[in-house]
């Protein structure tokens, strides 16, 4: 038995030198990248165009192609939440990950069935929205914005019916200030509800425990940021299906 | 076997000849003291830990990303002080040093291509490096801050990539920051377009974008100002995230499982 318990206790020593186990991979990946960037950069040559112009103005003109998803995004919103709200929930949501996330599992290796959520929330937001919002803009983006297949001709000309209306005229309020009011409404009930689904969500999932060791502060951040999250596929959903531009249109503010 | 033999004999023969003797004196003993004296005791290898968990070593667990997004940072470091004696900053001539750098520089188009690419694979590798760190949980206690410290490093190298675009002065440069800047002009408050600018009194030539810009359109204080952004600062700030967050590495431990 006390044998059994000194082994136990003896660290295991999974160690290696690295000089030269960890320092020889790295040589080697090195020479290898460094390698394929020589012959990408022979055979493939940097763009460079006319002279800067300032009144000849490209149609389209688009940013990096890095920063196309928050150009798409611009479809969906207001130029002051795609350029500078949404960005900035994006990396202040990138920086509150490690507090709210109070998984103890996998800390230090890969596991899919410990952090189910985690992972396909990242997931989501990462590789279904991000990533695939640069894909549309570097794509399927021609002319004044308009989408076009990769293999479509772009037509400078293509005719796009301007049909998008704001929700409230959409269900029949002509008058301004019900307009608002019913806008407000609308984007108030869209986090009430969020967040409270949400809150079902986890208790049923992870259970009452869990959202007592949760606390109040990381579930209301959470949710927060996931509810907003959601807001652009909901809006891509109503604008393509409903031609809807604005839920809530004022003179300061359009959601 | 017999050949290993033969090749043991011939590299003796090397070794013991009387040149490499004049050349090398002694040569390197594979001891495990040589092994750990070989990191502690030069300035460079000893950013990394004298020993490493076996399985911090595979590839499988890190892809390599983030220490080929370091690599990236410093192949347009090389490349880019090259371009660097070439380019002036200067409306007049920003686009004629680029042609002048294609055509007539040595190996002056292969440098800009690598800067470029370089610069297109460091935003890829750091995205995957991210995600690596995501899906191994390195962010964990006690690595919060280091992952803080990263999203840091995320939007610079963003910003990098941004502030390289203007600087050849073509068409798809002015017009792509053109587009990539027009959030500054459509920020609440400090943006001339932004709800409630009035309050702050925000016009089209005092307003974020043009303080940005040094001016109310891209010109030529923006091309200065973005080439000092390129050149110096943003590298200088990411550079001196990079050594925090490569300390804080050591410091916090390299993740992986609990023994
Ligand atoms: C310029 C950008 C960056 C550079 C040069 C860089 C470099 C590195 C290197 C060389 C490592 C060692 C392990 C590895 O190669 O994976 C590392 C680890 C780490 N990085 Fe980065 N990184 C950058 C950006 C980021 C970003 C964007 C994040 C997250 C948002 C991040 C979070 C971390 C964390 C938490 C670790 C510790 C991983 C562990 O212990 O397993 N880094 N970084």
């Amino acid at each position: 038995m006390a044998e059994v318990a000194q082994e136990r206790k003896r660290p295991i020593d999974d160690k290696v030198h690295t000089w030269p186990h960890l320092v020889r991979a790295e040589f080697l990946v090195t020479i290898f990248v460094v390698v394929v960037l020589t012959l990408w950069a022979l055979l493939l040559d940097a763009p460079l165009e006319e002279p800067a112009n300032p009144t000849r103005t490209p149609n389209p003109s688009k940013a990096p192609w890095y920063f196309l998803g928050l150009q798409e995004m611009l479809v969906y919103f207001d130029p002051w939440h795609a350029g500078v709200v949404l960005p900035t929930f994006i990396i202040i949501g990138l920086m509150v990950i490690p507090f709210i996330d109070i998984n103890p599992a996998g800390n230090g290796y890969y596991t899919f069935k410990d952090r189910k959520y985690e992972i396909l929330t990242f997931f989501f937001g990462f590789h279904i929205l991000w990533v695939s919002m640069i894909i549309i803009g570097t794509f399927f983006r021609g002319p004044g914005w308009n989408l076009f297949w990769p293999w479509e001709h772009w037509d400078p000309h293509k005719v796009v019916a301007l049909t998008n209306v704001d929700l409230p005229y959409l269900v029949g309020i002509r008058n301004q200030t019900l307009s608002i009011l019913f806008g407000i409404f609308c984007v108030v009930v869209y986090f009430i509800v969020g967040v409270g689904l949400f809150y079902k969500w986890v208790v049923r999932v992870k259970g009452q425990e869990f959202m007592e060791r949760w606390g109040p502060v990381r579930f209301g951040i959470t949710a927060f940021l996931i509810v907003t999250m959601l807001a652009l596929p909901v809006k891509m959903f109503l604008r393509l299906a409903l031609n809807v531009k604005y839920i809530l249109a004022t003179k300061y503010i359009n959601i | 076997m017999a050949l290993k033999d033969k090749i043991e004999e011939i590299k003796k023969d090397l070794v013991e000849s009387q040149v490499w003797k004049a050349i090398f004196r002694h040569g390197y003993e594979d001891t495990p003291r040589n092994r750990v004296l070989m990191v502690t005791a030069n300035v460079w290898m000893h950013l990394h830990p004298a020993k490493v968990r076996r399985h911090g070593v595979r590839m499988r667990f890190t892809w390599c990303m983030g220490g080929l997004t370091f690599l990236m940072f410093l192949m347009t470091v090389i490349t880019g002080i090259y371009l660097m004696f070439y380019y002036r900053p200067v409306a007049e001539y920003a686009y004629a040093d680029m042609k002048y750098l294609e055509f007539d520089m040595p190996f002056g188009m292969l440098m800009r291509n690598m800067h470029r690419w370089a610069a297109h694979a460091m935003v890829v590798f750091v995205w995957l490096h991210m995600f690596r760190v995501f899906l191994t949980g390195s962010y964990k206690p006690p690595r919060e801050f280091n992952w803080i410290v990263g999203v840091l490093l995320l939007v610079l190298t963003l910003l990098l990539s941004f502030t390289g675009y203007l600087l050849p002065w073509d068409q798809l440069s002015i017009w792509a920051v053109t587009v990539g800047s027009n959030m500054a002009r459509a920020s609440p408050l400090l943006g001339h377009e932004g709800p409630f600018h009035e309050f702050v009194g925000a016009n089209p030539i005092y307003d974020a974008r043009a303080f940005l810009f040094g001016g109310g359109e891209i010109g030529p204080h923006t091309l200065l100002r973005f080439y000092i952004l390129h050149c110096i600062f943003i590298p200088l700030v990411a550079s001196l995230l990079m050594a925090v967050h490569f300390w804080r590495i050591r410091r916090d431990g390299f993740s992986g499982p609990s023994l």
